[in-house]
């Protein structure tokens, strides 16, 4: 593959200091964005295809074009809440190379106007925010912020700003409340954060890895960048690879490498004598795919196609010595315990959800309880201000869809185990949204 | 949102006993902002909460920061801790309340000093996180010294099954380590120090290309 962009000599000691990264040619893509106008930075943007790395997979570029132009006070927040499970590569970046995200956000702060600018950080994550507080000291000495930065006329502050523990701020509208001071409510959209964010000001908020990939467009131009990768997947990506794999670890990988090749090929695949049942290739947030769709391509398209979606890029590999009902309970009793409560569907739908797979656990259930899991995930699913039951509501559906015969025999062996006997036979009421 | 931590008190059959929402006196007026001349805060900790406020467009941004630094000084958000946060930055300790009781970080109960969450979601899991949970809990024996709880995905798959230890990522643990864990707490040593997060290579091999 290319060469590596945001791992390249991750490791090398020291930097994390001002003087290896400069000494490597950090900060030149600052100098290299700061002679060109603001218009002419947005547009390497959007000629670099580059989508957004969170989890949306929104064309950063864009995202950046939709804040007003004007001089009102107007806002970057970077969203390094990574709390996604099985994502942790952005906390790499940030505790090795601080100063790319930080030139990434000068940059990219540059091309949007915006002179205020944060980096939410998950609270759990304190060695990375030490390093980042760090970082930002010896950015401001050396006039990367602060104001007419390097005498382009441009003037921006940037402030960590340390979390407390709660998935839901990672969702953009909870993240700005939490911000404000608040609980981290998310909010009704429109009005979209381009126009009323942060303290209700044009705010433009963009994931670690995200905004860390944008010196290297600058460096080497918006249409080199847009050639890696394959077609509406452009650049290379960092891949989280959790679960029952042999190497689990953060790769960066050109975007459309096959599924097989990093699973087996980068992460060694499951230990010897193990099979993979299903795997999430986008977080625990994304419908599971099974082992014949690791010959897809890994890349926003092809993932989508498969019915499920690229997300994060965070593969979490499950093998056949889990039974899908453990991994469906725990999943569920994650979303339950991070729903924020504030709409009906997601604070009841979760909660319900872990009742009735605790009953197939405890050996209660009949199969009719399958239809009314996939109906209540059915009646979660684009009801909520925000898609914390949805992120819930599409790996358990397709988990019941997928893996019905073995929840079925799962609830006829947990019935035995309590002494209850076979099954009634299936109910005759139909359930509304219950999957065939 | 932090698990329900006050119990609602239930009958044997699982419904909810009248009156446990009844809020405890009606006569009584919500708390207000606390006055400063009768709110002792200890100075260190008015001037860290007072930074912080200069620090956003909007002092209230620094609810976060400031109940972290409370935290610290009193181990919990207990009522005083609250109270010095309210008074500090001229809010209602209701306002302050609600915050903390928002973020899973922030202990609304005492707890023990040295804290040890360990990582109970799914790619934990799927190596043996919640065994480990069980270890960690059975070594510390209950010591009020301990603040021993599951948490949620911490950031840290590639060393599942892992811990966070007063903020230091430990893992791969094994059941093993458990014990080691609590005496390396108890003897102020360093925890587990070959297997801290901070000290370990990319597992990319084309990240290094020269080792």
């Amino acid at each position: 593959m290319a060469d590596k962009l945001l791992f390249d000599r991750i490791d090398e000691p020291g930097l994390d200091t001002i003087e290896v990264y400069q000494r490597r040619g950090g900060y030149e893509s600052l100098k290299q964005a700061l002679r060109m106008t603001p218009e002419e930075v947005l547009q390497n943007l959007l000629d670099s295809g580059l989508r957004g790395r969170g989890g949306a997979g929104f064309a950063m570029g864009k995202k950046v074009s939709f804040l007003p132009r004007g001089g009102m006070d107007k806002y970057l927040v970077c969203n390094a809440d990574e709390s996604e499970p099985g994502t942790f590569k952005d906390r790499e970046l940030m505790q090795k190379s601080p100063h790319m995200l930080i030139e990434g956000m000068i940059i990219a702060a540059y091309a949007a106007g915006a002179n205020r600018s944060f980096i939410y950080i998950r609270g759990e994550y304190e060695l990375q925010a030490m390093k980042l507080e760090a970082a930002l000291i010896e950015a401001r000495q050396a006039g990367f912020l602060g104001d007419d930065i390097l005498g382009s006329g441009h003037s921006q502050t940037l402030v960590l700003h340390r979390g407390a523990g709660a998935y839901i701020c990672g969702e953009e509208t909870g993240l700005l409340d939490s911000l404000e001071g608040k609980r981290g409510n998310p909010r009704l959209k429109p009005p979209f954060p381009a126009n009323q964010g942060l303290y209700q000001g044009p705010t433009l908020i963009n994931n670690v890895e995200t905004l860390a990939t944008v010196p290297h467009i600058i460096k080497m131009t918006g249409t080199e960048y847009a050639k890696l990768g394959v077609e509406n997947s452009a650049g290379t990506k960092l891949i989280s690879i959790s679960g029952n794999v042999q190497r689990p670890g953060n790769y960066e990988i050109e975007l459309g490498m096959k599924a097989r090749d990093i699973i087996y090929g980068l992460a060694g695949g499951p230990e010897p004598g193990r099979e993979i049942k299903f795997w999430f290739p986008g977080g625990s947030s994304s419908p599971v795919l099974k082992p014949e769709d690791l010959e897809l391509g890994y890349d926003f398209d092809s993932m989508a196609k498969a019915g499920s979606m690229l997300g994060s890029g965070a593969i979490i590999v499950v093998d056949d010595s889990n039974s899908v009902v453990d991994v469906a309970l725990t999943l569920a009793k994650f979303y339950r315990h991070e729903s924020c409560g504030k709409c009906t569907p997601c604070r009841e739908g979760t909660n319900w959800t872990v009742k009735m797979l605790q009953r197939i656990h405890d050996g209660d259930a009949t199969p009719m309880d399958l239809d009314i899991i996939a109906s209540v995930q059915d009646q979660i699913m684009g009801n909520c201000l925000c898609v914390l039951g949805d992120a819930m509501a599409m790996p358990l559906s397709s988990m019941v869809a997928k893996f019905r015969d073995e929840f079925e025999q799962y609830i006829e062996e947990a019935r035995e185990r309590a002494g209850l006997g076979a099954a009634p036979d299936p109910s005759p009421i139909e359930i509304a949204g219950a999957a065939a | 949102m932090a698990e329900q931590t006050s119990a609602v008190a239930r009958y044997g059959h699982g419904s909810r006993i009248p009156g446990w929402d009844d809020s405890v006196d009606l006569g009584k007026d919500p708390a207000v902002v606390p006055d400063p001349a009768t709110t002792p805060v200890p100075d260190a900790l008015r001037a860290e909460i007072e930074a912080s406020m200069a620090k956003y467009p909007e002092f209230r941004s620094a609810t976060i920061p400031a109940l972290h630094a409370a935290q610290a000084v009193h181990g919990w958000c207990s009522p005083e801790a609250i109270e010095q946060v309210a008074c500090v930055m001229r809010l209602t300790p209701g306002y302050v309340t609600a915050v903390a009781t928002f973020y899973d970080m922030f202990e609304t109960k005492p707890v023990g000093r040295q804290r040890v969450y360990v990582c109970t979601n799914i790619s934990c899991s799927l190596r043996g996180g919640k065994e480990m949970l069980a270890a960690v809990e059975a070594a510390a024996d209950g010591d009020p010294d301990f603040n021993v709880r599951g948490f949620e995905c911490l950031g840290a798959c590639d060393i599942a099954p892992m811990a966070s230890v007063n903020g230091e990522f430990v893992g791969p643990l094994e059941l093993a380590d458990a014990e080691q864990l609590i005496a390396d707490l108890r003897e102020g040593r360093e925890v587990l120090p070959d297997k801290q997060l901070s000290r370990r290579a990319c597992a990319d091999p084309g990240a290094n290309p020269n080792g």
